[in-house]
């Protein structure tokens, strides 16, 4: 079984945002940047499934400056056999500029599965896998927790409000993963020291503009200062008369 | 005068609230407003967009749309986008917009701009804000795509009513046969909201010390009538204490209820990433410097296992 899985780098979800000086994007000084958490669930789904079909590979392509080959790493000590990197200055604010170089990237590969994450932590834009599919014109299902794959037929879950929604496709096909897939392994040290050896292929990418621009990176209102409505059961009467009067929520 | 194109949605039948969000959205927009529904046959609560602002309601109809149909409702819209000469289309995120809206946006040849909290067209040019980084910061936007395809961030678009004699259609459409197909719907257990859409999510963290404590918020959630969603922090998913989909924060949802009450969460940057545009927070801890207190609107520090049974008391004495 052939997988490809697309992954990005990202900040770690325990990052302080600050805004850098051009008041469009992040300040990366002193950032420290993780494979994005649910491609981790794609890159262990793709090894478990390779290591159950017995045969295939497993590549990584990623879309991100030069520092992203840490990245590709960390996906090759959890056991990936190989990794390009799609090296560009600037991950696009445009979504679809994203897709088409992945698409071009992916097409005359013969993958039985591309996986995504269902989502980068950081842009959140949510759109790439999809997108890919739809450029590829390969069938495609989104935030799958559940995935089984028999043959040319796969069954998956996904989550949507108030129940789950079990889906029929065929493969070959795009799927993105949701948390809950599967448990991501952690490298092990022979994996950090054997990625080190494993191919890492660089391409250089011009990508469009896109029409989609950045005007500003703000930080979030603040909240106005609460306060402390008092202490145990006895603050009870208090709080909901405050939702009640003042808050006017209840 | 530009036209608006408002994907709706509907489950069974009958017309998603959520819709009703989509349409007010829209409307910030300027122009007329094209509300928009894949459906089987006719949507029950369909009539009530009008009310909304819909110049227009349109249902695209296909026997292959009676559950959601990625593929088919992806295509029969962006015909539609096509041959209609919209400047916008605006989809809800909600877990089927958020599968829908990036199909479209692709076969229109634009990106998406995703889970926005605030659009405006300024001077013929749409802006939008979405918040990045799972809220810790806001990114504007100028969206010059030829349509702009933006999904707007549940519970976000308070819906406006703004009544106008809408004009309602039917049109059938033919599409592909479909390769990514619904089979069935496993509902939750029975009137379980998500909390991404729910108006009240109370969620628990490590505080809470057991799974089996939950039911103290799944109680004070029943007090609420039917309003309320048990959420949970990042810790106890992981724990395995909770269901992934019930997780608050950066690597989980991201809600904006009118009412988020925190019980038992000490307050990680991350979970704070994902509830601070709720309308009013309530945290409840026995930790007086828990970080939790300084977000939170009202604050009640004290044993959880005493504070919210009694406030699902006061609760239950409101809607009795």
């Amino acid at each position: 079984m052939n997988i490809a899985v697309c992954i990005k780098r990202v900040p770690d979800s325990e990052t302080r945002v600050k805004i850098a000086s051009n008041g469009k994007s992040l300040d990366e000084a002193g950032v420290k940047f993780v494979l994005n958490p649910y491609d981790e669930f794609a890159v262990e789904e793709a090894l478990q499934r390779k290591e159950k079909a017995g045969a295939g590979e497993v590549a990584v392509f990623c879309l991100g400056p030069a520092a992203a080959q840490e990245t590709i790493r960390t996906a090759l000590a959890m056991g990936a056999d190989r990794g390009v990197l799609l090296q560009t200055d600037a991950v696009p604010v445009d979504g679809f500029v994203t897709a088409q170089a992945l698409a071009a990237e992916l097409k005359s590969g013969g993958w039985d599965l591309i996986l995504f994450g269902k989502m980068a932590i950081d842009d959140y834009n949510q759109q790439v896998g999809p997108m890919v599919a739809e450029l590829l014109g390969l069938p495609c299902v989104t935030a799958v927790a559940h995935l089984d794959i028999d043959g040319q037929k796969g069954v998956a879950e996904r989550e949507i409000e108030g129940g789950i929604e079990v889906v029929e496709f065929p493969v070959p096909a795009v799927i993105t993963a949701d948390k809950g897939l599967n448990e991501p392994r952690y490298p092990a040290l022979k994996g950090i020291m054997a990625a080190k050896k494993k191919p890492l292929e660089l391409k250089p990418v011009q990508l469009g503009a896109g029409a989609i621009e950045v005007v500003a990176l703000t930080p979030p209102p603040e909240r106005k200062e609460g306060k402390i409505v008092g202490e145990g059961p006895g603050a009870v009467a208090e709080l909901v008369r405050l939702l009640r009067e003042e808050a006017k929520v209840l | 005068m530009s036209a608006i194109l408002a994907v709706c949605e509907q489950r069974d039948g009958t017309l998603r609230k959520v819709s009703h969000e989509v349409v007010t959205g829209a409307h910030r927009l300027g122009g007329t407003v094209e509300a928009i529904l894949c459906a089987a046959g006719s949507v029950a609560g369909a009539d009530q967009l009008g009310k909304f602002g819909a110049d227009k309601v349109v249902t695209l109809t296909n026997a292959g749309f009676a559950k959601y149909n990625p593929e088919g409702a992806a295509q029969a819209i962006a015909e539609r986008v096509k041959a209609g000469g919209y400047t916008a289309v605006v989809f809800t995120a909600s877990a089927t917009g958020k599968d829908l809206a990036p199909r479209v946006a692709a076969k229109l040849g634009v990106g998406l701009v995703a889970d926005c909290t605030d659009i405006a067209a300024e001077g013929g040019t749409i802006v939008a804000t979405r918040p990045v980084y799972a809220g810790k910061a806001l990114l504007k936007i100028k969206v010059a795509t030829k349509p702009a395809v933006l999904s707007l961030r549940p519970n976000v678009f308070t819906p406006v009513e703004r009544p106008k004699p809408g004009t309602a259609e039917t049109v059938a459409v033919n599409v592909a046969a479909a390769r990514v197909v619904v089979r069935e719907i496993k509902a939750a257990e029975a009137g379980a909201l998500d909390v991404a859409e729910a108006q009240i999510v109370i969620s628990g963290g490590r505080g809470l010390k057991e799974p089996a404590n939950f039911k103290v918020l799944e109680e004070l959630a029943r007090a609420f009538g039917g309003q309320a969603a048990v959420g949970a922090s990042r810790a106890v998913v992981d724990a395995g204490w909770r269901a992934h989909a019930d997780q608050v924060g950066q690597t989980g949802k991201t809600v904006s209820p009118t009412l988020y009450i925190a019980v038992g969460i000490s307050g990680a940057i991350q979970h704070l990433a994902g509830m601070r545009t709720s309308k009013v927070i309530v945290a409840i801890n026995k930790d007086k410097d828990a970080p939790i207190f300084k977000v939170a609107d009202y604050g009640v520090v004290g044993d959880l296992f005493e504070v919210v049974p009694r406030l699902t008391e006061e609760i239950k004495k409101l809607h009795g």
